[in-house]
Order: C-alpha cells, then sequence, then structure tokens
C-alpha cells in the first residue's frame, strides 16, 4: 500500500514552489507584452495572492505538523503548476507565439472573467439552478422507480424494459423534441438532466436491491418486520452502495446534458455562455467559463462524495 | 446457581420480569413434517420426512447430526421462513404459518444488518413490530445484559465474531420471543469465545426460561447445554434417537458422567454418519 503523503520532510520544494509562482509575477511584471491591449493587472493581483498563500502555508507548516506534511507533499505539484502557467502566459502575452484569438493567454482569461463577471455570475447560477432542481428530482425518481422494479415484479416487468431501451439514448438526443414539448427551455432542460440522471439511479437502485442478501431478509422477518420495514430498512439501505455508483455515474452524465443542451436551446447558463462567446470570437470568454465549469462540477463532485461518504460510513472498512 | 453473572442489575430484573408469561407458553409441537428440496443438480433431496417433535416451555433442546439430516431446515419451518410440504407446526394452539417475532431467530454468521450501529441493530427488533417509542429504554438493558457497554456506536465490521453474535442474541431477545431458535450461533468462533457465550446463553436462559432450539455440531456444547439432545439422520432427514441430560447445572466438561454421555453422543452420531472426514468437534 503507498503512504498518503511524500516528501514529508522535504526542505527544498516548498521553498522552490513560492519561488515559482514569484518568478511568473515577476516574469510578468518585468518582461514586455507582446499583446499590448491585454490588462495585465488581474493576472498579477492572482499570482501575488497565489505567491502570498503558498508562503503563509509554507510559514504556517512550521507550527503545524499536519499543515507541513500536506504543503510538503503538494510542494512538487504545485510548481509544476507555477512553470505552468509561466510558460503558458510567455507563449500568449508575452511573445505571441500561440495562434490568437483560439489561444489566450492566462492574463486575457482573468481580464475577460473581471470584465464579465456579472454575466459569469448570472450564468453560473442558471446552470446551478438547472443542475440542483434537474439532479435531485432525477436522482427522487430514479431511486423510487428503482425501488419499485427491484421489490416488485410487476413494476419490473412493464418499467425495466422501457427503462433498457430508454436508457441507453444519450438524454441529449431528445433535446429538439424536449424543446416543443415544454413551455420553456428551462422545463426542457429540467426534463433533460432527469432523463439523464433517472437511468443510471433507476438501474443501480433496481440491482443493488435484487443483490441484497437473502439473509438480511430473512433477519428482518423473524424480527416481526412487514413489507415497508423489510423495503426501508432493508433493501433500500443494503441497496446504497450500488444508488451511489449509479449516483456517481450519473453526475458526470448530467453535467454532460446540462451543458450541451444549454448550448442548443436557451439563453442563460454557462453552456449558453460558451456558445454566444465563440459566436464573437472570443475564445478568452469560452476559457473563462470552462474553468468556472471545473471549479464548480469540482464543487458539485466534492458535495456528493461527501453525502456518499457519510451515508455509507458503515461501509468505510469494507473499501479499506 | 450459575457461577459467572457479573452484572446482575436491577435493570436486568426488570427485563426478566417482562418476560414472565413465558413460563406458561412456547410449546413447540412439530407433527409429521415432511419438506423435500430440489438441490442445484435437479435432484430432489428429502430433507426431511415425517417427523415429529415437541419442545416443552422453557425447553433448551439441542439438534445434532451430520450435514444433510435436516435440522437446519427444521429450525427454518418453525421459524416459518419455509413451508412443510406434509404435516404441521405449532407454537402453543397456533400453527406455524409464516415469520413472527415471538419465534426469533439467532444465525450461524451473526447477520447483523450492517448499515446500522450495535444499538440501531439492537433497535430493529423493536422497529420491526413497530414499538420503538414505547420501549426503547429497554435497549440499553439489553445491551447491559449482553455486556456489550461502548460497543453501542460500533459498526458490525467494527466488532469480533463474538461480539456480533451477543449483539444478534440482544436483538432477538428484545422481542421477548416466546421460543429462541440458535442456529448454529456459536459455530464460527474460536474454542474461549464460544465458551463464554455458552455460559451468557444458559445464563439469558436460566432467568428467562424461554424455550430454547439450538443447532450444533458441537457435541461438548450440546451436553453443556441442553435439557434433551435430538440426534438426527440424514437421507431422509429424519429422527434418530432423543437423550435425556439429566446431570444438574451448571454442567462439569471434566465430570465423569458429562464424559460418558458424550461419548455416548458420539458413538450414535458416528453410527449415523458415514462421513470419513470429521464433522465432530471432541
Amino acid at each position: 500500500m503507498t503512504e498518503k503523503y511524500w516528501k514529508k520532510s522535504s526542505r527544498i520544494w516548498p521553498v522552490l514552489t513560492i519561488a515559482g509562482f514569484l518568478a511568473a509575477l515577476i516574469s510578468s511584471l518585468v518582461i514586455p507584452a507582446e499583446q499590448e491591449k491585454v490588462d495585465q493587472t488581474p493576472y498579477r493581483i492572482v499570482l501575488a495572492v497565489l505567491t502570498a498563500v503558498f508562503l503563509l502555508r509554507y510559514v504556517f507548516g512550521f507550527f503545524n505538523e499536519k499543515l507541513r506534511t500536506k504543503v510538503n507533499h503538494e510542494a512538487q505539484l504545485y510548481l509544476a503548476v507555477s512553470f505552468l502557467i509561466l510558460s503558458w502566459d510567455l507563449l500568449t502575452t508575452k511573445s505571441n507565439t500561440l495562434l490568437l484569438p483560439f489561444f489566450p493567454g492566462p492574463a486575457q482569461i482573468l481580464q475577460v472573467m473581471t470584465e464579465d463577471y456579472k454575466t459569469l455570475v448570472i450564468s453560473t447560477f442558471y446552470s446551478m439552478r438547472l443542475l440542483v432542481i434537474g439532479f435531485t428530482l432525477g436522482t427522487v425518481i430514479g431511486l423510487s422507480s428503482g425501488v419499485l422494479m427491484g421489490w416488485f415484479r410487476q413494476w419490473s416487468y412493464w418499467l425495466f424494459p422501457a427503462l433498457k431501451i430508454l436508457g441507453v439514448i444519450p438524454a441529449t438526443a431528445w433535446i429538439p423534441i424536449a424543446m416543443i414539448c415544454f413551455p420553456s427551455s428551462f422545463f426542457a432542460e429540467i426534463f433533460l438532466i432527469i432523463l439523464s440522471v433517472w437511468f443510471p439511479v433507476a438501474y443501480m437502485t433496481s440491482s443493488g436491491i435484487a443483490n441484497t442478501p437473502k439473509s438480511y431478509f430473512e433477519a428482518a422477518r423473524t424480527l416481526g418486520g412487514g413489507q415497508l420495514f423489510l423495503i426501508f430498512k432493508v433493501a433500500i439501505p443494503a441497496a446504497m452502495p450500488s444508488v451511489f455508483t449509479g449516483i456517481y455515474t450519473a453526475t458526470g452524465i448530467s453535467f454532460a446534458t446540462l451543458v450541451v443542451s444549454e448550448m442548443i436551446g436557451a439563453k442563460a447558463g454557462l453552456g449558453w455562455y460558451i456558445n454566444w462567446a465563440k459566436g464573437w470570437s472570443n475564445y478568452a470568454k469560452v476559457y473563462a467559463s470552462i474553468i468556472i465549469m471545473a471549479v464548480v462540477f469540482s464543487i458539485v463532485m466534492a458535495a456528493i462524495f461527501g453525502i456518499r461518504d457519510r451515508i455509507l460510513i458503515w461501509q468505510k472498512g469494507l473499501l479499506q | 446457581m450459575i457461577n459467572n453473572i457479573n452484572r446482575k442489575s436491577a435493570s436486568e430484573n426488570n427485563v426478566e420480569s417482562g418476560s414472565k408469561n413465558n413460563v406458561e407458553s412456547g410449546e413447540v409441537r412439530i407433527e409429521n413434517v415432511s419438506r423435500t428440496y430440489i438441490d442445484a443438480h435437479g435432484s430432489s433431496v428429502e430433507a426431511l420426512r415425517d417427523v415429529s417433535l415437541t419442545i416443552k416451555s422453557g425447553e433448551l433442546v439441542s439438534l445434532i447430526g451430520p450435514s444433510g439430516c435436516g435440522k437446519t431446515t427444521l429450525m427454518r419451518l418453525i421459524a416459518g421462513l419455509d413451508h412443510p410440504q406434509g404435516g404441521a407446526l405449532y407454537l402453543d394452539a397456533e400453527e406455524i404459518k409464516t415469520t413472527h417475532y415471538e419465534r426469533g431467530f439467532v444465525f450461524q454468521q451473526s447477520n447483523l444488518f450492517p448499515w446500522e450501529t450495535v444499538y440501531n441493530n439492537i433497535a430493529a427488533g423493536l422497529k420491526a413490530r413497530k414499538v420503538y417509542k414505547q420501549k426503547k429504554h429497554e435497549i440499553a438493558e439489553y445491551i447491559t445484559l449482553t455486556g456489550l457497554e461502548g460497543f453501542e456506536k460500533s459498526y458490525p465490521h467494527q466488532i469480533s465474531g463474538g461480539m456480533a453474535q451477543r449483539a444478534s442474541l440482544a436483538r432477538a431477545l428484545i422481542n421477548d420471543p416466546k421460543v429462541l431458535l440458535l442456529d448454529e450461533p456459536l459455530g464460527a468462533l474460536d474454542a474461549f469465545t464460544r465458551m463464554d457465550l455458552q455460559d451468557k446463553i444458559l445464563e439469558l436462559w436460566t432467568h428467562r426460561k424461554t424455550t430454547m432450539i439450538l443447532v450444533t455440531h458441537d457435541v461438548d456444547e450440546a451436553v453443556y447445554l441442553s435439557d434433551r439432545i435430538v440426534i438426527m439422520t440424514p437421507r431422509p432427514g429424519k429422527i434418530e434417537s432423543i437423550i435425556n441430560v439429566n446431570l444438574p447445572r451448571p454442567r462439569v466438561r471434566t465430570d465423569p458422567e458429562f464424559l460418558a454421555l458424550r461419548t455416548e453422543i458420539l458413538e450414535k452420531l458416528h453410527l449415523v454418519s458415514s462421513r470419513k472426514d470429521p464433522e465432530f468437534f471432541i
């Protein structure tokens, strides 16, 4: 088994990390820009903040062993990140080597982010609203139909074939139909996200219930448990690991469905923003939207993993 | 009377007084029961043929016999987890049709719900019959009774096999069953834990006088615990003989009478078993 942290007692790497970001900052300040229109201030502020953060982490690490271990462990990775940013900046803003407008520099992307932050915030809000509503409803519908299919033979008989056929169709294929069937693009997009989440969650829930060891049901029955007890206290908890596999799969699919449906049918959201910026050939904005997606979707993913770890805490020993 | 009662608290007495009615009821009658299975290869296996047996209220009876003699099948029929093809089973005057909390079951593998803590596993018995709110104060008493203090918040994978079986016992007992069915509950445990839990079972039985039916592979265990030992034979599964154990309790495993009885049972078992590999612990 590999250790969680390495280079625990490293001395040089955390210093080099700080130096790396400082070098990126200095090069931005000293080397004259080839792309003269770019406002480098936001980029420089971000670099200064990052340098300060790494410096503070390093200093506090002297008083906190846990933090020091973490800082030392991550030092090489962040050093590489600083090199990447530095060379990216040199290849774009500083030397104009990469082709514009398709490959803007970090300074330019941060510039449009600050200039257009209102639209970006609103777009993020719209996307998240869709995702949260669609994902929650999709999970609830998937979970309940999965339980019905896993538990009742009749439900399985009628619903499972539909699930199998509809489930393999990418939800985005329904975009043209959803757009005319629903009163607004908002409802159409919600429907598409529900559809994309429903399939993996329902499938994994029903198979999780079907694979529950019989002995748990027998134990519950000898304790006097009725049908409701067997469903809610045995079948569903036993299926939870499987349900979360479904939810995890659904997360990725729902991101894709969200972005694609926003690109095609919507007038708001991060997907729409990308398409709109592309129309103006403003690729810096495209990257800005992509970066925000990376951050926001990572947060969503972390939240889902957090919920999973809480619910499946009883399984921890099995996972190790 | 029993030498290893360490914690006989007031709360324990409450639990006992709550089960007084079990002294009068809890008689299991098995009348001409037959059960045939189709096994994985498609051939039929006669697990039980025309088995009749009456287990008196408050009695501790062991079922012993080689694999395939139908002892587990019989337990499942009494529990109501399975149905006979011929004959009938009764608890007191009532015919056994399905499962009921009055017939508690302790499985070979503890069969605790892995997603619940020890506390919630024991509470599951109360929740299953919808009396959790009225009776949840009893959970702590049963945790003390089975010696699980400090493990309430542990999950089943975090506790030892012996602890898991204690929790499993508590989960079944909290429903105050008339009959407790113990299907090789100690079979998977090491010798010391097994002896420790045998005393625990005996202690619970002495106080509560619940009818107990125990399936075991361990002759020593059967002699140590039982009022009567039912020896069964396989193919088709039926009762070979019934031995009364009239030794006073607490029984001493090195007592000559104990040893003589054990030898008698082992001889009977070797007569009925054609297997070459040893199946019984000596």
